[in-house]
């Protein structure tokens, strides 16, 4: 099985990192990382020029 | 009264029939006219600095949203035994989850967006407030749906909830365990109160404007962001 579809599976018990105090899914982990990755795109990324008037 | 008198009152008749008759819907119209004028309410223009992905997100936030409702409505018509067992249940379970993921995931960054803006300038402290609330009521909205799927993940769910509730003193007035209740919550009390927050927030959106990016005051007018021939509202000014 592959390591994408392990981390997908939900017959198993769920992934977690531990950092100290903090403990988090790795589901919710890959979410947050989307969100930023998604933010820094959003600001960096030109918008489509809009149409001119007829 | 001379006949010019009744050309000239017959002309503006409406206006002065509206201030001599006080009625309460005259007055909420006169109210909801001067508050929201028809092209703010729903402008076809709008400012430059608005051409930029990160505006983008309120709206899409808007959009899954009205997935999640039209979803949420198909699955209280047909109830659990169909959203459990059938095909084209398991799909609109699955389209009501996937619409919440998303309407938080883009719900989050219009909210990274707008902070990094400092988006309550200019007069919009009530817009920001209003966004924020609905941020809050999302979170026990969606919390609510976690515990009525009417499986064992929800009675995971709410057996483990009901201890944290109770540890903060609302465990008899909420009772997550009583799975009436937390439905009546989710699919009627919550959503109201969403919804009308959320009515709220875009109106205040459109009297306020969407607030300018840092240093974007008093710039010179650029090219059309949006069709039109010139950028509207580029003078927006700061009123913090």
């Amino acid at each position: 099985m592959s390591v994408l579809a392990m981390a997908a599976s939900l017959t198993g018990p769920g992934h977690y990192v531990h950092w100290g105090v903090v403990q988090i899914s790795v589901a919710n982990l890959v979410v947050i990382g989307l969100m930023v990755i998604t933010f820094v795109i959003a600001l960096l990324l030109p918008f489509p020029k809009g149409r001119s008037k007829r | 009264m001379t006949t010019a008198d009744v050309r000239s009152g017959a002309q503006e008749l409406p206006e002065p029939a509206d201030e001599e008759t006080p009625t309460w819907t005259g007055w909420v119209r006169r109210r909801a006219l001067k508050s929201f004028p028809p092209d703010q309410l729903l402008p076809d223009r709008q400012p430059i600095y608005v051409a930029s992905w990160i505006y983008v997100f309120g709206v899409l936030t808007i959009g899954a949203l009205l997935v999640v409702l039209g979803s949420g409505a198909a699955l209280a018509l047909e109830g659990p035994t169909w959203y459990h067992t059938s095909n084209v249940g398991h799909f609109f379970n699955s389209l009501h989850l996937w619409s919440v993921e998303l309407f938080f995931f883009f719900m989050v960054i219009h909210l990274w967006g707008k902070f990094f803006m400092a988006a309550w300038r200019g007069k919009r402290a009530l817009t920001w407030i209003t966004g924020a609330v609905a941020f809050l009521g999302s979170i026990g909205t969606a919390f609510t749906g976690y515990v009525v799927q009417t499986n064992f993940d929800s009675q995971w769910i709410a057996t483990q909830a009901k201890d944290g509730l109770n540890s903060v003193g609302i465990g008899a007035w909420f009772n997550v365990l009583n799975t009436g209740q937390m439905l009546l919550w989710h699919v009627l009390l919550l959503p109201l109160v969403l919804g009308v927050l959320v009515v709220l927030h875009v109106l205040l959106v459109r009297k306020r404007g969407v607030v300018p990016p840092f240093g974007a005051i008093n710039e010179p007018a650029q090219t059309p962001a949006v069709a039109g021939p010139a950028p509207a509202h580029t003078d927006h000014e700061e009123q913090s």
